[in-house]
């Protein structure tokens, strides 16, 4: 079977990996670069758990294949925290309790910051759209968009 | 499976050429889905994405023509498209989450040939043509003539969408697409509506065109819902007109999301909504 040398920049490392054209980005993360923060809920790009950001966008990483990732810059989980010191996004989903089960955080959280790169002062409704592609079956939503919306404020300085 | 990715168009022609049972990678939303399910097993993939002309918006002759491998979240950040071309740029941003934007294109949207494509109707609307390219060189064919049936099309062997043009606009021209859900968003069409309008200076419809989604095998163009507009100011009667022959055109299937009775009516309601959206831009231009 084919295999493919890929060689891409994730969390701001340079990296290579050999990929079968079957393998997703998704797996690719979590069976070759061993970054199993980037869950699989659906694989069919509906709950948003696997969510990267692949050169700037949000994806579901299980709708890219391994091999299109070639010379790409891919964002995870990973590399959200600066070392010990989390992201003002971690740290109110903690203080919010926006989380029970914990499985779509990671994806909650990329997006979640990916909104807030783009718009600083995000309103309550373009929030709850632009996580529309996150499910989460244990919060009811709520909390995390208020988690959410509360670093933004943070964030601006308020 | 092999995996390609070409940066030439005639390299993909030659590649998709060269196998039977090739299939294109545009945004892979539909693909990769369709490969995970095991409903296509194909032995060669081609990523489009690399091939210049097939990721970028250019102006021609006075319109644009948009490669048919750019992105919803692209082309609804394209302001001077978005500004001339309201009602394709939201049909295509109803498709998916945030994250599906990312990857989604109208090129796969119309290949793909669902009859519920959002994007579809309104590039029917709107008049685009495709431009196909294979191992013959190049030929343009109405967007309408793409899809032949529920994940079926016209393209030949080697061939591929490779951008749409969307000609000159005449002056006070409006375009909209509206579609039923049962939710709010990310859900697939019951029924979507597109309409395109042309305005004379005294305000009387010179040109229309209204393309309906999700109520039959393909999306439709009924010419007697394009004449319901012809010659009037969409007033009332001709708006009342509109939604009783769109609703007459739908040939609707039941299925879960809908019932065809259910969808009939609603195919009037949805292309009278749109009109009236129409015809609003095209007043405002």
């Amino acid at each position: 079977m084919a295999r493919y040398h890929v060689s891409a920049t994730v969390n701001g490392d340079e990296v290579d990996f050999l990929c079968e054209p079957e393998q997703t980005l998704l797996d690719v993360l979590r069976d070759e670069l061993h970054l199993t923060g980037t869950k699989e809920g659906c694989a069919s790009g509906d709950c948003g758990a696997c969510s990267v950001m692949l050169d700037g966008r949000l994806v579901c990483s299980c709708l890219v294949m391994g091999a299109e990732a070639g010379d790409c810059s891919i964002e995870t989980i990973e590399g959200m925290a600066e070392g010990e010191r989390l992201h003002p996004l971690q740290q109110k989903f903690l203080d919010y309790a926006a989380l029970q089960c914990g499985y779509c955080t990671p994806g909650l959280l990329v997006a979640a910051k990916a909104l807030l790169e783009r718009s600083p002062d995000p309103t309550e409704i373009e929030t709850r759209y632009w996580l529309a592609g996150n499910l989460c079956r244990c919060t009811g939503y709520d909390k995390i968009i208020r988690a959410v919306l509360d670093t933004a404020a943070e964030m601006r300085g308020e | 499976m092999r995996y390609e990715a070409p940066e030439t168009m005639e390299a993909a022609v030659a590649l998709l050429a060269s196998d039977d049972n090739a299939r294109v990678l545009a945004g892979g939303t539909d693909l990769l889905v369709q490969l995970r399910a095991d409903t296509i097993d194909p032995s060669l993939v081609v990523d489009v994405k690399k091939i210049d002309a097939m990721r970028t918006v250019t102006a021609e002759d006075g319109g644009f023509r948009v490669g048919a491998a750019v992105t919803g979240a692209e082309l609804g950040e394209h302001e001077e498209f978005k500004s001339v071309w309201p009602g394709v740029v939201e049909a295509l941003e109803l498709i998916g989450s945030t994250q599906i934007q990312s990857r989604a294109t109208m090129g796969g949207n119309l290949c793909n040939a669902s009859p519920a494509a959002d994007s579809v109707p309104a590039m029917i609307a709107a008049g685009a043509i495709a431009t196909i390219e294979g191992p013959n060189g190049s030929r343009d064919i109405p967007v309408e003539d793409v899809a032949t049936g529920p994940g079926r099309t016209s393209l030949r062997k080697g061939e591929l969408v490779a951008s749409f043009l969307f000609p000159e606009q005449a002056p006070r021209t409006g375009d909209a697409y509206l579609r039923f859900i049962p939710r709010t968003e990310m859900d697939i069409a019951v029924v979507g509506a597109g309409v395109c309008l042309t305005l004379d200076e005294s305000g009387l419809c010179t040109a229309a065109r209204v393309s309906l989604g999700a109520v039959a095998a393909l999306a439709l163009v009924p010419d007697e819902a394009a004449d319901a507009l012809m010659g009037t100011s969409v007033d009332e009667a001709a708006l009342a007109r509109l939604s009783e022959v769109a609703s007459a055109a739908a040939k609707p299937i039941d299925d879960k999301r809908g019932t065809k009775e259910f969808r009939i009516q609603v195919t009037g309601v949805m292309a009278r909504r749109a009109a009236e959206i129409a015809l609003a831009r095209a007043k405002g231009k």
